[in-house]
């Protein structure tokens, strides 16, 4: 069953075209890897489906619903969460915090005015926020102040943010840029193991080492064209990919 | 480290705040504060500074306006006091129902922009509401004047009808009239009551989505939450609580006038929470006493006092000192206020509550000093 479907995507900025008539489609419970050099316009074509950027022509419809024109928080509650490229977290809040308001909004909704309960007593939110905490290995760190950890850290914290709402699909924006061997290994776990819960994903990687550990299907964009799709296999393989990489001067 | 709060210690924070307040009488007479005059204006401005701060200190908007809800407020209160009645609770309803919906109006337009613009906008309208309650709308606010009392008022639901050459009554709560320690205790209750709410929402789910507005709006709406009514509703709560601290000013002393929505009051407000401490729940009501407490101070002192003070130095450098000393004094103590509030954000930008901290650090816990993060009502 396809669960995502990209059509006809187009996105100009000025004179630049970032996105050059892009097809995707993205069959459920895959992971679905989007590889490019620099620049190909892989983070415009995430920015399109959670409504950051608005496309020129096209549709992205996500499990029945088209996503294009929606607000960022009512895609999210269709159940689509975002990894970025550089992490958005709660800087000033713990990560306990930090868990608990993506779980109050996945079982809330959009708005919700309690505004007498207190927060730290649901004993369900919480319990969700410190098992995802343990899942991701930042169980210690829960009452320290997000914005003091690490990169590499703030990228877990993030991922495990989406994760805690159990979303239908998720976006993840290079999640391992800037994370040492043992912690990319750590994620690509931590990846597998939230594959078995039935999550689709997409997933923007420079890193071949994640793209052949975790996707079932590749594509490959270049200049705002995807120019090659299949297997990793056969990614590997392939002359135009090769030309698009070296083309490009990168890897 | 953020040191988790638990209902425990909330609890206990607030006992010791409601037996601090009742007791003002007591502990404030060997600081010279301890009349009802004073103190009611700590209640009253710690009540408007409590509420602002949960726009401010939760959501991080800064509104340079909130003194038009206040006005708001004072001018409904004094008009249920003129039309239906000198019992102060109809009074204080509906000037927190106008303010509310003054609220509504103001923030919905405001909350469209962010940052210094919703300052502005704010600003903006507030200066608007001024110069309404001053020339255009003269029929509701009396103008420069100011809206006052009349002996033959038509106070629809008192009982007894106004007394030929009786006077004007006294605002009242089912006959106790409003007036000196009553007033006083009145307002300090309406303040622990407000404090209490403004504690309880610090704490809640909704408190929560408020925090993290001020933290990152970028990742709250990719998160699923929808920022615009949060912040809105943070928007008239704070705006009622200006509104109810507007309608106990007309309560102790019931009249109204423009010069409440002026700027100078909306800056205030800022001034009080940010000396207390911003986001912090008993910073504000600190912030406020402070400055309530030091202007009373300052702006009794005159050129006479001064000359008392120096007068044991040589005439020339006594005149000096005078001269120099009184552009800080009496109606010059905005001045004093001014350099205290620079020295204030400049060396100790937490306000009092972090400086209390810090103290505290030092001297007590040796093995917490690692690295301490500023929470949000934190006390
Ligand atoms: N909001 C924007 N306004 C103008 N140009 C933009 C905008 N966003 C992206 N671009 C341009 O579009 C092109 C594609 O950018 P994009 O961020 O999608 O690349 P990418 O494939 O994610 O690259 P990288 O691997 O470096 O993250 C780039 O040339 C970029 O400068
Ligand atoms: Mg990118």
């Amino acid at each position: 069953m396809k669960i995502l479907e990209v059509s006809n995507v187009n996105k100009r900025f000025g004179g630049l075209q970032a996105l050059d008539d892009v097809n995707l489609t993205v069959e459920q419970g895959h992971v679905h890897a989007i590889i490019g050099p620099n620049g190909a316009g892989k983070s415009t074509l995430l920015n399109c489906f959670v409504g950051r950027l608005m496309p020129d022509t096209g549709s992205v419809i996500f499990d029945g619903t088209s996503l294009l024109g929606l607000a960022p928080h009512e895609i999210n509650q269709t159940g689509v969460s975002r990894v970025f490229q550089t992490p958005e977290i709660f800087e000033d809040l713990s990560l306990l915090d930090n868990l608990m308001i993506p779980a109050l909004a996945k079982r809330d909704g959009a708005f919700t005015l309690n505004a007498w309960g207190r927060v730290d007593q649901d004993a369900e939110i919480r319990d969700q926020a410190e098992h995802m905490l343990e899942d991701v290995g930042l169980q210690d760190k829960r009452h320290l102040q997000s914005g003091t950890m690490s990169r590499g850290d703030k990228r877990r914290l993030e991922l495990a943010m989406c994760l805690v709402q159990n979303p239908k699909l998720l976006l993840l924006d290079e999640p391992t840029a800037g994370m040492s061997r043992a912690d990319t290994n750590n994620t690509i776990d931590l990846l597998k193991k939230i594959g078995e819960r039935g999550i689709t994903k997409v997933i923007i990687e420079h890193d071949m080492h994640v793209v052949f550990s975790l996707a079932n299907r590749v594509s490959v964009l270049a200049q705002g064209h995807v120019i090659a799709e299949g297997t990793p296999e056969e990614m590997k393989e392939d002359q135009r990919v090769k030309d698009a990489y070296l083309g490009a001067g990168h890897e | 480290m953020i040191a988790p709060t638990t209902p425990r210690k909330d609890m206990v924070m607030f006992i010791v705040f409601a037996i601090a307040i009742l007791t003002l009488p007591i502990w404030m007479a060997p600081l010279g504060g301890s009349y009802p005059d004073l103190l009611q204006k700590f209640a009253i401005f710690g009540l408007f500074a409590v509420g602002f701060n949960i726009l401010f200190g939760l959501t991080g908007y800064l509104s340079f306006g909130h003194a038009a809800f206040l006005g708001v407020g004072s001018y409904t209160a004094v008009w249920s006091f003129k039309l239906l009645s000198m019992n102060i609770l109809p009074a204080i309803f509906f000037g927190m129902i106008t303010s509310g919906l003054f609220a509504l109006i103001i923030g919905y337009v405001s909350l469209r922009r962010s940052g210094i613009y919703f300052s502005i906008l704010t600003l903006a309208f507030a200066q608007m509401s001024y110069n309404l309650a001053y020339s255009v709308l003269t029929p509701i606010t009396y103008g420069e004047t100011g809206l006052q009392l009349a002996q033959y008022d038509p106070r629809i639901l008192d009982a007894q009808a106004t007394v030929e050459g009786g006077g004007i009554p006294l605002t009242n709560l089912f006959g106790l009239e409003m007036q000196g320690w009553p007033g006083f205790y009145f307002c300090a209750v309406v303040l622990i009551i407000g404090f209490y709410i403004a504690m309880r929402i610090t704490r809640s789910p909704f408190g929560m989505m408020l925090l993290a507005v001020k933290s990152n709006q970028n990742r709250m709406n990719y998160t699923g939450l929808n920022t615009r009514p949060y912040t809105l509703a943070a928007f008239v709560i704070s705006g009622i609580y200006a509104g109810l601290a507007g309608s106990l000013m007309a309560v102790t002393d019931p009249l109204a006038g423009a010069e409440r929505m002026q700027w100078t009051a909306s800056g205030e407000v800022v001034l009080m929470t940010i000396l207390g401490g911003v986001g912090t729940l008993l910073g504000p009501v600190l912030g406020a006493a402070i400055i309530k407490y030091f202007e009373n101070i300052f702006s009794a002192i005159n050129e006479s006092v001064l000359h008392a003070f120096f007068g044991f130095l040589p005439d020339f450098i006594e005149n000096g000192l005078v001269n120099v000393a009184s552009l800080f004094v009496g109606k010059g103590w905005h001045l004093t206020l001014g350099v205290l509030f620079m020295v204030m954000v400049i060396f100790l930008p937490g306000g009092v509550i972090e400086a209390y901290d810090r103290i505290r650090k030092r001297f007590f816990s040796k093995e917490t000093r690692s690295s301490a993060a500023p929470q949000a009502g934190d006390d």
